[in-house]
């Protein structure tokens, strides 16, 4: 992921609330023991567009480590693929990068 | 047996004998059946798409097709279902619909892909379903194998085992 340039000079402290409301949202998709590999897999391409290679990596992820993070934007995003995520069946859940 | 889907210059296309005509035909009436047990809403709230459901629902089944958006924020998860529970049951409603339409009478169908989509999206909610019913984990796969022919639960591990199976086929052939 890219990230912005350092800024040169603070021009003034940030509360920690700014801080919180800047982290970004994800959506988590967790295993589960009956969805199916190439199903998963053929989800994240077709939910996100994301290529064959990379919707396989995160299905790997999510086969191995229990959860991935499939996407990440503003909370109504990640809503909005929590709810299609839902309707194809798989285990998906929002929750706000810590 | 069927040899499950292949795409052809016309759609996706699959032969079904009568037996498995029926079980189709059956699993989808049944899945309808269960996404009904969901509690209704107030008339008024449901005319705009917002269900008053607070909770995720206590059968493991429905609990399992309309899970919780939100796993550490209670008030959160109560107001992500509230506006989307509706609409979530009306999709799995009509995915059900489209393959009960489309399966009537034994034989050779073609899809289009938007109703292979929604047989996707069905196959995979009665495999959850069924698959939640059976309780099955990652070491099932191998139990089915030393399941005994007469073990009540062989009927439906090998309707499991068929659906999985019918499901693959159609990912392969819309990919």
């Amino acid at each position: 992921m890219s990230s912005a340039a350092a800024p040169v000079e603070v021009e003034r402290p940030r509360s920690e609330e700014d801080v919180r409301a800047d982290r970004p949202w994800l959506a988590i998709v967790w295993n589960d023991p009956i969805n199916l590999m190439s199903y998963v897999t053929y989800v994240f391409q077709t939910v996100f567009g994301y290529s064959k290679p990379i919707a396989e990596k995160l299905m790997l992820d999510v086969h191995h480590k229990g959860r991935a993070v499939v996407s990440n934007g503003t909370r109504e995003e990640m809503e909005r693929d929590v709810q299609t995520l839902h309707a194809y069946g798989l285990w998906a859940t929002v929750r706000q990068d810590v | 047996m069927s040899t499950g889907f292949r795409r052809s210059r016309h759609g996706l296309r699959i032969t079904l004998s009568a037996d498995e005509t029926t079980i189709i035909r059956t699993l989808m009436e049944q899945l309808l059946e269960i996404l009904g047990e969901l509690p209704p809403s107030d008339p008024g709230l449901a005319e705009l798409g917002i269900s008053d459901n607070r909770e995720a629902p206590h059968d493991p089944v429905l609990a399992r097709l309309f899970p919780d958006g939100y796993r550490d924020d209670r008030d959160a998860a109560v107001e992500f279902r509230r506006y989307t529970e509706s609409a979530l049951r009306d999709g799995k409603r009509e995915a059900a619909q489209t393959v009960l339409a489309t399966v009537r009478e034994p034989g050779e169908i073609t899809l289009d892909d938007d109703q292979a989509r929604a047989w996707l999206r069905a196959l995979n909610d009665v495999r959850l379903a069924l698959g939640t019913r059976l309780e099955i984990t990652e070491e099932s796969y191998e139990r089915m194998d030393e399941l005994d022919w007469d073990d009540p639960k062989f009927p439906m591990f090998s309707m499991y085992d068929w659906l999985t199976f019918l499901q693959e086929s159609l990912v392969r052939a819309l990919g």
